[in-house]
């Protein structure tokens, strides 16, 4: 009786056994073989880390910064977007009214009194960078993240801006801010004068 | 009493200094031998292997050591605790007491004041004991597995017992010609024996005997392409699942012990001991010679303890049933052919490298046993399943 075959299911053959490999002997010195000439060739693939650090590319989606804007302020609008889009609840923003009187601040209605990440509850999704009208929240390339409490890695409004300063002094700016299609409200008000609005993220803004 | 320690002092002090030597050499040797396998495992699959711990890493064994020695003392619940306490001491207990009638340097075969490099020197039932003691090593895992109150452990320990059961006959089949040959027992006259040119080796007459040996030996090691008792993919560890912290060490510290053993032995009786070109006469008794001869000793077991590490990293792991058929189909018919080549040359007094011919047996057995492997594995897939199956199916219907 021949069991009927199913068109979907493809039978693959296995290789046959010839006399060497069926005969152990042959076959053991040659595994052994093989082995030995892995022990005497020298070339490791291991990668000795904290000496050799990786390349990382620049799309990874490591530690969160702050962007600032020309002026040096923080770029965050305090507009609640990526606080509302985090799935792990891991932002807190308390917006303020920008201090009208200061012509530093003159441009702006609102801006982030406090912000906080919690770097170990955030699970590196990208979402708040995604949602973030103005591109102010972005992540970078920093991989390494260590503590010694959980406090510690609590980020602060000020540690996220350090970290901005640090990776564009650094030239690790992700690729997100090279590619300069920012979010239309990190724009100045558009006139007429002006050509179309950038290509990438700013088109379905 | 006093007197009696002093008149039985200078014997009673090389014993006691072999006991410290051995006592002192075993624990640090297989902290070392799991950093040596390790960095080999590492170069055999290119990587770089401990390399942290001090310069090339070789503090790791240390570090290794002081941290399973200082882990929490779990006991679980439903262990039988005086067995679970009992057994990787009982393995320890008899993969060490192996050691004692085993040279670990030149010893002559007439006895001799001062430090001799064996613990029981002149021992005439020496080789005997050392198998004996070697197979009680299965007590160990049967109880570790047993104590441990679970069904992997326990099947680990099932297998381990047949696994012993099967592979102490080849192993003491490939020893009975030596053994025959000889006319001795004792491992020092053993080894005294295959002295004067390189071609009295036990290695270059007896080579069949070579292969049994070492392969049935490796199976009492519960070594890698044996370790059934212990695989990891199938019985999570077998009869060491339950075991951590200095329990755990002291089992591997018995197998690593039993891999030495092997080694030493394998030296011993086959690659001609302390002896080497150039270093064949009588043990003598400058203390230079000794130390090379026990630096000959000791390379020989270390190449062959290196030898045992790439076969692990060589090859896979043996299903239970071609294990079994290992030893019953395969070693054992070729030991006894062993046994009779031997007999016959004994008997007809015909120079006894004659016998290097029984090599011949082992490309015989093999192709006997390639022929069985291609018709069993072989078998067309388009023909469907095999027969039996297809009726089994047929009448299920």
């Amino acid at each position: 009786m021949t069991t009927k075959k199913s068109k979907t299911v493809k039978w693959g053959e296995e290789p046959k056994l010839g006399w060497m490999e069926a005969m152990y002997l042959p076959a053991i010195a040659g595994g052994l073989m093989t082995a030995l000439k892995h022990v005497f060739s020298v070339k490791a693939t291991t990668r000795q880390y904290p000496e050799v650090e990786p390349e990382i590319p620049p799309n990874y989606r490591g530690v969160h910064r702050l962007n600032r804007d020309e002026e040096g302020r923080v770029k965050c609008v305090a507009c609640y977007m990526c606080q509302t889009a985090c799935p792990a609840n891991c932002i807190e923003i308390i917006a303020a009214p920008a201090p009208k009187d200061d012509p530093h601040w003159k441009d702006r209605d609102k801006f982030p009194q406090t912000f906080t990440i919690d770097e170990l509850r955030c699970i590196y999704c990208g979402m708040c960078e995604e949602a973030c009208p103005v591109d102010a929240i972005e992540l970078t390339s920093i991989y390494d993240l260590t503590g010694y409490t959980r406090k510690e890695l609590v980020f602060d409004k000020e540690k996220l801006l350090s970290i901005y300063d640090e990776t564009s002094k650094a030239g690790k700016d992700p690729i997100r801010t090279e590619r300069g299609a920012l979010g239309p409200a990190s724009e100045i008000a558009p006139t007429a004068s002006q050509g179309p609005p950038p290509p990438g993220r700013g088109s379905h803004g | 009493m006093i007197d009696y320690l002093k008149q039985i002092w200078p014997s009673l002090w090389p014993t006691l200094g072999a006991i410290g030597v051995i006592l002192a050499v075993v624990p640090l040797l297989g902290l070392y031998i799991t950093f040596i396998e390790r960095k080999l495992a590492a170069y055999v699959q290119d990587r770089l292997g401990p390399n942290r711990v001090g310069p090339f890493g070789l503090f790791q064994a240390i570090a290794d050591g002081i941290k399973l020695f200082l882990k929490e003392q779990t006991i679980p619940d439903h262990v039988y605790t005086f067995l679970y306490f009992i057994a990787p001491t009982f393995s320890l207990i008899t993969a060490m007491f192996a050691l004692v009638v085993m040279p670990f340097g030149p010893v002559p075969t007439e006895y001799i004041e001062g430090f001799r490099y064996i613990v029981a020197p002149g021992i005439d039932i020496g080789i005997m004991l050392m198998i004996a003691i070697s197979s009680l090593s299965a007590y160990g895992i049967i109880l570790g597995g047993w104590a441990s109150n679970n069904k992997y452990s326990l099947y680990g320990a099932i297998r381990s017992c047949a696994q012993f059961i099967s592979y102490e006959i080849p192993l003491g089949l490939s020893i009975i010609g030596i053994i025959a040959a000889t006319g001795s027992l004792n491992i020092e006259q053993i080894v005294s024996a295959q002295g004067g040119a390189v071609w009295n080796w036990n290695v270059f007459w007896q080579p069949l005997a070579l292969l049994v040996f070492f392969t049935s030996a490796l199976a009492e090691t519960n070594r890698l392409p044996f370790d059934l008792p212990e695989c990891e993919q199938e019985l999570v560890g077998g009869f060491h699942t339950e075991y951590g912290g200095i329990k755990f060490v002291i089992f591997f510290l018995a197998e690593y012990t039993h891999v030495v053993t092997v080694s030493f032995l394998t030296a011993l009786l086959f690659f001609g001991g302390w002896h080497f070109p150039g270093l064949t006469g009588p043990v003598d008794v400058s203390l230079g010679g000794m130390l090379l001869r026990t630096f000959v000793l000791i390379s020989k077991v270390s190449l062959v303890v290196v030898f045992i590490m790439l076969l692990r990293w060589s090859l896979p792991r043996f299903r239970f049933d071609q294990l079994m058929g290992l030893a019953w189909k395969g070693l054992i018919p070729l030991g006894l052919a062993n046994l009779l080549c031997v007999a016959v040359v004994l008997t007809m007094d015909l120079p006894k490298h004659v016998l290097a011919f029984t090599a011949l047996f082992v490309i015989v057995g093999s192709m006997i046993s390639a022929r069985q492997l291609q018709l069993t594995i072989n078998q067309p897939r388009s023909a469907g399943r095999p027969a039996t199956n297809v009726n089994l199916t047929e009448s299920a219907i």
